[in-house]
Parts: C-alpha cells; structure tokens; sequence
C-alpha cells in the first residue's frame, strides 16, 4: 500500500501519457491531434515536477523560518517548456488554418484523400 | 478521456482549458508555484485562445473516422505499460534522498541569496544563472511568431489576389 501511494504520481504521469499518445496516433482531426498533444505535454510537466517535490517541503522561495524546499531546477526547465510549447502549438494551429486553406478540410484522411486525387 | 471521445471541437477545447486550470492546480499543490502561474496563464488563457482562433478560422464539427483500427490503442497501451514498468524503479514520491535532490539543486538554494540577492530561486535560476539560456528560449518564441506570420499572411494576400481577378 506504501508503495502504491509512492508511485501515485508517475502513474498519473502515465495514464496522461498514454492518453495523449492515443489521441494524437487515432484521432484524424488536426486540431484533435494538437490538443493530444498538448495533453501529451503535460503529462511531461507532472513527470518532471513530481520527483521534484519533497514531503514537508515548501515552494523554493528562500524565506525565515524554512529550511526544506522542493527541487527548484525541474520547476525553471518547466518554465521553458510551457512557454515553448505554446510557441508550437500556435505555429501548429497555423499549419492547420493554412491546410484548411488549401485543402478546404481538417481531417487528415480526407487530406490524403484529396493528395491522391491530383 | 472526454476529449478522445467529443466530436463537437468547440467542447473539446473547452475541456482542454477546464485540463490546463486543474494541471495548474496539481502543480501549485506539487510546490511549483511559478509554473502553476504560467500553466493558468498560458496553458488554460493564450492556448485556449489560439485554439477558439483556429476554430473559427476553419470548422467547428469532426467528421466520424472512415476507418477504425486497434493499432493506435495498442501502441498506446504497450508504451503506457513498459513506462509504469520502468516507473517502478523510481524513487518514491516526496523522498528527500531521491538523486536529484543531491547534484545541483542543493548548491543553488545554498548560494543563491549571496550569489544574486534574489529569494526566489526559480526566478534567479532562469534569469540569472541562465539568462543565456532564457534568451535562446525568447529566439525560439520569435521564431515561432514569425513562422506564424509567414504563414497567416500568405493566406491572406492569395484571398486579397483571388478577390482581385473575380
């Protein structure tokens, strides 16, 4: 039961994971897939945070009175990541729009579909 | 789980938002405050926004797959299950023993009031210590915007030029 209560979090970490993969691998709607993606990304989040973070500890903000803080380098890589993910999702929702453009659908069969027609 | 099975997209990126605010509160409680902040901001504000853009720009309904496979399911499942295998080999959870509490991250919190006056330690780590690094990451920003720019105004120069010959 220890144990379970241990690895709580990397199986979140996990389920989140696959979740995401799923999305992205069987869904053909392109903006389904961004969003997977987006899912896939914060199941990284979680899998960096959670080692991260120490039982009894606080947020890594030195102050009086505390001496146990939580690892504060997974939370700046974190930082990075968040913010460039949002870069790609909007250069991604570009490519999609643009495709949408030419093709007059999201779906990446039809898509494909139109690609085998010409 | 929802957002697999949803067709109506618009009630997918509303989900996706409801996700990023609940991720944002699943961090604040793991201690990471500053990107608990940017998660509500970011994830749940600006992605929300992008995605509600890129909706209206093309449709709002999905259409039902033409084919259905037992491929994606079973990658997925096969990767989630060799992960959970290699999880079990972690340390615990909240362990104060685990390696990456004894490499780096101990120097920091020691040094880092004489080194750059500043309490917060995320903050000095990514401004400070490696304001290179926070620089690179602001070039692959603008990058991003200008790829987004590139692309957006072609469009809208070829709807300009199509107008024109009609």
């Amino acid at each position: 039961m220890v144990d379970a209560v241990a690895h709580f979090s990397n199986w979140v970490t996990v389920i989140l994971m696959v979740i995401g993969l799923y999305v992205v691998l069987a869904r053909g709607n392109l903006i389904k897939k961004l969003v997977g993606l987006s899912i896939f990304q914060t199941s990284v989040y979680l899998l960096y945070i959670g080692p991260g973070k120490i039982l009894g500890g606080t947020a890594p903000i030195i102050a009086e009175g505390f001496t146990v803080y939580s690892n504060p380098l997974p939370h700046v890589l974190i930082l990075t990541a968040i913010v460039v993910g949002v870069a790609t999702l909007a250069l991604g929702l570009a490519l999609v729009v643009r495709i949408h453009e030419a093709y007059g659908t999201i779906e990446e069969d039809e898509v494909l579909g139109r690609e085998g027609d010409t | 789980m929802a957002i697999a099975c949803v067709r109506n997209l618009f009630a997918v990126v509303a989900l996706g938002g409801i996700y990023s605010f609940l991720m944002a509160l699943a961090l604040l409680v793991l201690d990471a405050v500053d990107v608990s902040m940017t998660e509500a901001s970011v994830g749940a504000g600006v992605s929300t926004v992008l995605l509600l853009g890129a909706l209206y720009l093309t449709r709002i309904d999905e259409a039902p797959p033409l084919r259905v496979s037992a491929a994606p399911m079973v990658v997925a499942l096969a990767a989630g299950a060799a992960l959970l295998y290699g999880s079990w080999d972690l340390p615990p959870f909240g362990d104060p023993a685990g390696a990456i509490h004894h490499h780096v991250a101990p120097r920091y919190l020691n040094q880092v009031i004489a080194e750059t006056g500043v309490p917060n330690v995320v903050t000095a780590v990514l401004a400070s210590y490696r304001g290179y690094d926070t620089l690179g990451e602001t070039t692959v920003i603008f990058t991003a915007g200008i790829g987004v720019l590139l692309l957006l105004k072609g469009r809208r120069r070829r709807r300009d030029g199509g107008g024109a010959a009609l």
